[in-house]
């Protein structure tokens, strides 16, 4: 059994990647200096951009809400590692045919999968399978709920770390629908057990939870006081789809209020970089001229995201299984 | 033994090497250091053999066949190619060989960056011990040791080698 955090085996070996939640700073730094590799083998100039460390290892991309981006970034992660990939669109599969979430999954242990890539719209979801599924499984988190989203942070992390270097003198703003984004809370976290100076959430009150600021956070409602003297600004969507009741009167005044141009910028240091984990609704959350100015590395998240993605499976695959069979002895 | 006894074994070797390329008629070389002693040794071979290309660092890390057992280590510098590898003549060098499997991760990767013409293997210590079949074509010295006694370089300046007892860091592959 392990003991403690689900997520590592018992010598703090990373087994699942479910949360930053319970994470130690060294494990978030390995995780980033892992991937900081991996992104060294696109600059390399190779005729094969693959290695061949997952071979053999067969990952399943089980996806119960829709996603193109992050799909695709596992997908590519998992194939330049050279597993073998299933993608499972859940909608069209077996469950709209009754079979329960537990069945799938037994069956797909029984096709010998080796690690589960899971994105659902329930909090949770990822953690519930972790628990049920056989030990010599490994669970990624892609997306559940407004719960967590690790592997979006830690690639958001990696960028930060590309441009500025050191976090501990960072002030960071994320901006926009904190309530419902799960991208947001995964951050926070990271942000704090790496050790920035001061985090900063900018959000009308109506796109805040209750506790914000219990997640070790400083609220502002005021884009331009709270962008002020800031290293990063992180936009985050609009989230259209969970939206459930009047949040907004309408995109118009939302942009007015919160949307980020190359005017309110100004206020933020010079050397500031914006940030948006995509897909960005252009004119609701920021202007264009921002999206695609000096400022914006919203191209470079992307690549990261397949070098952290491929940093966290290789680390969950590469090393849990012995550590574990010494538990049982 | 100290830096000068290295610094001389290692001009050998060029010498050594200077004498294989010409047989072979090789004009133009490349060389390609492993991480991290062999960068060290393949740093002076490229200085002494004058070679015009800059040296190739191989980090063998993604390529390990006990990955499982060992995981990743991400303190070591990534590989650096600077030239193009397509039948080029490479010069693949080493501190030390022994089961020869760095050797065959090594050769693995440097044909993911294309298709040398030749590779030609130098090593500055040959210890016995081949779970492979691969062969050095020019070593600096092989020392008799017991059973289990481990050798390594540390550097990069002063390079020294070390002899030593069995211990748990010794050298895995």
């Amino acid at each position: 059994m392990m003991k403690g955090n689900r997520q590592t085996n018992s010598k703090g070996q990373l087994k699942h990647f479910l949360s930053i939640d319970g994470l130690k700073r060294d494990l978030l730094v390995e995780i980033l200096n892992n991937a900081e590799s991996f992104t060294s083998l696109a600059r390399q100039g190779r005729s094969v951009k693959k290695v061949p460390l997952l071979r053999g290892k067969t990952i399943t991309n089980l996806f119960f809400e829709s996603s193109t981006r992050t799909r695709t970034t596992f997908e590519l992660a998992a194939k330049r590692l050279s597993a073998d990939v299933l993608n499972l669109n859940i909608s069209t599969s077996a469950t709209s045919k009754g079979e329960s979430l537990l069945d799938t999954l037994h069956n797909l242990e029984a096709m010998h999968c080796d690690m589960f890539v899971v994105r659902h719209a329930s909090s949770g979801a990822a953690h519930f399978i972790a628990k049920h599924c056989a030990p010599h499984i490994s669970v990624i988190n892609a997306g559940d709920g407004s719960h967590s989203h690790p592997t979006q942070a830690m690639l958001d992390m990696l960028t930060i770390r590309q441009h500025k270097g050191d976090f501990t003198p960072l002030r960071v703003a994320i901006v926009g629908d904190i309530l419902h984004s799960r991208v947001a809370r995964s951050q926070v976290l990271a942000l704090n057990t790496l050790g920035v100076s001061e985090v900063r959430v900018i959000a009308p009150r109506t796109l805040l939870p209750f506790d914000a600021r219990a997640l070790g956070v400083h609220v502002y409602h005021d884009l331009i006081e709270g962008i002020s003297d800031v290293d990063v600004v992180i936009m985050l969507r609009l989230q259209k789809e969970r939206m459930s009741g009047a949040l907004l009167p309408t995109e118009a005044e939302y942009f007015k209020l919160y949307g980020l141009t190359e005017e309110k910028l100004k206020h933020a240091k010079e050397d500031v970089i914006v940030m948006h984990p995509g897909p960005i609704n252009r004119g609701v959350e920021m202007d264009s001229a921002v999206a695609d100015g000096k400022h914006s590395v919203i191209l470079e998240q992307v690549s990261n995201g397949i070098a952290v993605r491929m940093a966290i499976m290789s680390m969950c695959l590469g090393t849990h299984q012995d550590a574990d069979m010494e538990d049982t002895v | 033994m100290q830096e000068k006894a290295i610094v001389d074994l290692i001009d050998g070797m060029a010498a050594e090497l200077k004498t294989r390329l010409q047989q072979n008629h090789i004009t133009d070389p490349v060389m390609i250091g492993i991480h991290t002693g062999g960068v060290w040794v393949a740093k002076q071979l490229h200085q002494t053999l004058d070679i015009s290309e800059e040296l190739g660092t191989l980090n063998i890390s993604f390529y390990r066949d006990d990955f499982s057992r060992i995981g990743l280590n991400p303190q070591v510098d990534p590989s650096n190619i600077p030239f193009e590898v397509e039948n080029r003549h490479l010069i693949l060098v080493d501190d030390v060989l022994q089961t020869g499997r760095t050797i065959r991760a090594a050769m693995n990767e440097i044909f993911d960056f294309g298709r040398p013409a030749s590779i030609m293997l130098a090593t500055l210590i040959e210890k016995d011990g081949r779970e492979l079949p691969i062969v050095a074509d020019v070593v600096g010295m092989k020392p008799t040791l017991k059973e289990g006694d481990y050798i390594s370089l540390t550097g990069p300046s002063p390079l020294t080698l070390v002899f030593g007892k069995p211990s748990k860091d010794s050298e895995a592959q």
